[in-house]
């Protein structure tokens, strides 16, 4: 147990350091929610200049062009980035979080030379089809149909949730193939190209007011048979592979962010008031270092999970604990900085120097933390049966 | 870096978790509440173990390991409620004779925590003491435990945790300065925060197996979802008390990889919140049975109590870490 970086870690971080003081204010302003043509181009070109120095996919094999860095460089990368105020993933969240890592991990050599530098480089953005309007937390209840019919599948169904369907390229998208069989036995994992005839996107407005996700109508759309990752009714299988790379460090660098909102709630609390500003009152401040004491502990429990992850072989579990701890706890502090305005808590944009604006956002977010990859309910769900080993509820 | 724990401490780890299972179980405790709540041959033995020479260096006749490892071993005394004053008399290996071999049992109170004038002043297992140690802002002090004006109160929070009303508190003999003693006060803080750390996981433990074995509407209860998310908020719990403990052993080793002050606050105001917190989980697991004295749930709530009164109550280390922050 040894918390020291090497120098050789040190030296990654002051490179790393020095690259993003040059390139992130040089990359400009992120851009209005709502302006995705924008929001495409900001992300996937900070994406571009990732893999161009070798920063992209930190945690992907070298052979596909990933940085295969480190757990402690991982670390360090998502601390670094986050300081330096680097745009975030973005637009291309599930391509190299989910789909480019299951790709990797099960699918053909044609699919992952036409995808993986893609995906790497920024040039190709996909979002995920998994939720339906029936299947939420029950996804293995998912009815969206694909018949073989020669060399393609006929898909019909009704995605929904999908984020970043709008400037997607591909879509991972989970299809019944057998509708004899069961719930998880039937399930195949396509690869569904955007521009395919058939597609209906309807923006999905979240209680944001924008549209970061949307419903997604097939209609018999026409995928090739080519398409299929992993073998046909084992998509449920290739799906846990996904969600296996989205556990772990996925929320780091959220985590890090969470601890500089930390920060600038401080700041508020400084504000001057009429009776003296709420940092005088030992309330605000004890409330404030309570929640940096958690953020430290949940940035210890990350490293603690995912080093005994490597230990055990059996990554995925752990990461339960710390999604549900990190997701309640940037909700309650998201409260405390909502109570923490005021007043000014009433305005979506800043009103008399209270940045209403940063809080609120990150509020507005939080609430969807402890629904989206998993709700709260099932994470205590997975670790009472799979970690505590209690009887398993009764599944239908 | 490297979170994971070395060979040597988890034959550590298993060292002390094996010695207390077969020399502390739960009917040990019981026998103990009966005499006086103190075994001097339990105290040569953890003493034998290395439990309080665990941080001196050979040279100086202990076993020269650090913070982290100690963390791990005070988590296993935690988990199995060894009673005494563990901490007290580990942080004084070194600066007093016969602390190592536990010839001298070292016993302490904490005026950092309360200041003479806030309070009455009540000090753990006073009556088995050879030396009582004093923490204050200015330094630290030695006392002889014999020649205080002090009573026994006859009905201690916890059985196993016997306490004096000391009525006057002289200075005694300075034997370390200021900076001494918030050395002591920090290290303190994180042993106290791994024996609460141990009572998170022995919480967790007995109560889910409780919810496996208690039946009711026919099944065992564990099963009902109601009681499933009780006890997995139990393990965050212990995992949030786990991973800053550990955190807070490894920085106080090696202060360079964070900061020792933040990360001593954190441990102590989240393993020991949480300690509290789990024990009250499993009281509530063993439903009516968790409120009777025969059961161990009980124990471990009122264990942990007592180490929330020492080296910083939660308030005090949320304005340290407020601090921190601006």
């Amino acid at each position: 147990m040894d918390l020291r970086h090497s120098p050789e870690d040190e030296k990654f971080r002051d490179e790393l350091r020095v690259w993003l003081e040059r390139e992130v204010p040089a990359h400009g302003e992120t851009p209005p929610i709502d302006d995705w043509d924008a929001r495409r181009v900001y992300d996937t070109s900070w994406q571009k200049k990732l893999f161009d120095v070798g920063y992209a996919g930190i945690n992907w094999p070298k052979e596909y062009g990933g940085g295969d860095l480190s757990l402690p460089q991982q670390l360090i990368y998502y601390e670094e980035t986050a300081r330096a105020q680097a745009p975030y993933v973005g637009v291309n969240f599930v391509g190299m979080l989910h789909g480019g890592p299951t790709l990797i991990a099960e699918g053909t050599d044609a699919q992952k030379e036409a995808h993986i530098p893609r995906i790497l480089r920024g040039d190709e953005i996909w979002c995920q089809g998994f939720s339906e309007p029936g299947a939420g937390s029950d996804l293995a209840s998912l009815r969206t149909t694909a018949i073989r019919d020669g060399d393609d599948y006929v898909v019909n169904g009704h995605k929904i949730w999908t984020s970043f369907a709008q400037v997607a390229d591909y879509c991972e998208l989970l299809v019944r193939t057998d509708p004899d069989t069961p719930k998880h036995g039937g399930i195949s994992w396509l690869i569904l190209p955007m521009d395919a005839a058939g597609l209906e996107i309807r923006p999905l407005p979240t209680l944001q007011g924008e549209s970061d996700f949307s419903e997604v109508f097939l209609t018999d759309v026409r995928i090739p048979v080519s398409n299929l990752v992993g073998a046909e009714n084992d998509g449920w299988r290739v799906t846990n592979v996904t969600l296996r790379f989205e556990r772990g460090t996925a929320f780091a660098s959220e985590m890090i962010n969470l601890q500089q909102f930390v920060a600038a709630l401080v700041e508020v609390a400084k504000l001057p008031a009429p009776g003296g500003p709420a940092w005088d009152d030992m309330e605000t401040r004890r409330a404030l270092g309570h929640a940096s004491a958690e953020l430290d502990a949940l940035w210890a429990m990350l490293k603690l999970s995912i080093a005994e992850a490597i230990e055990t072989g059996v990554p995925g579990l752990g990461g339960s604990a710390v999604k549900l701890y990190y997701s309640e706890l940037c909700q309650r502090i998201c409260e405390f900085g909502m109570e923490l305005l005021g007043r000014a808590s009433l305005s979506r944009g800043d009103v008399g120097g209270r940045p209403s604006q940063k809080v609120l956002s990150k509020a507005f977010q939080s609430l969807s933390l402890t629904i989206a990859a998993g709700t709260s309910q099932i994470q205590r769900n997975i670790i009472g049966e799979r970690i505590l080993g209690l009887p398993k509820e009764v599944r239908r | 870096m490297d979170f994971r724990l070395s060979e040597d401490q988890v034959a550590l780890q298993n060292g002390i978790r094996s010695f207390c299972e077969g020399r502390v179980p739960f009917e040990a405790l019981a026998d103990l509440e009966q005499k006086g709540a103190f075994d001097p041959g339990l105290w040569r033995e953890l003493a034998e173990m290395g439990v309080f020479g665990l941080r001196l260096p050979e040279a100086e006749g202990g076993v020269g390991l650090g913070y982290a490892d100690a963390v791990i071993v005070f988590a296993e005394l935690g988990r199995r409620l060894v009673p005494g004053p563990l901490v007290w008399s580990h942080l004084a290996a070194g600066l007093v004779d016969g602390a190592v071999s536990g010839g001298a049992v070292v016993g302490g109170i904490d005026s950092i925590t309360d200041p003479p004038g806030s309070g009455p002043i009540v000090v753990e297992h006073l009556e088995h003491l050879d030396v009582l140690l004093v923490l204050r802002e200015d330094g630290v002090f030695r006392l002889d435990p014999r020649s205080l004006d002090a009573e026994a109160l006859p009905e201690p929070l916890d059985p196993l945790t016997p306490v004096h009303h000391v009525r006057e508190l002289p200075d005694g003999e300075r034997i370390g300065d200021a900076a001494l003693s918030a050395t002591l006060w920090q290290g303190g803080a994180v042993l106290t925060a791994a024996l609460c750390l141990g009572i998170c996981e022995a919480t967790l433990e007995t109560a889910n197996d409780y919810a496996m074995k208690r039946e009711q509407f026919g099944r065992p209860i564990g099963g009902f979802q109601a009681m499933k998310h009780l006890l997995s908020d139990m393990f965050v719990r212990q995992e949030v008390a786990r991973a800053s403990a550990y955190a807070a052993g490894a920085t106080l080793d090696h202060p360079e990889a964070g900061d020792p002050a933040r990360a001593a606050a954190t441990a102590k105001l989240l393993a020991g919140q949480n300690a509290v917190r789990n024990a009250r989980g499993s009281i509530q697991v063993y439903g009516g049975m968790g409120y009777t004295w025969e059961m161990p749930p009980h124990w471990y709530w009122k264990r942990a109590w007592v180490h929330s009164q020492v080296f910083g109550r939660a308030a005090a280390h949320e304005e340290i870490l407020a601090a921190s922050l601006g």
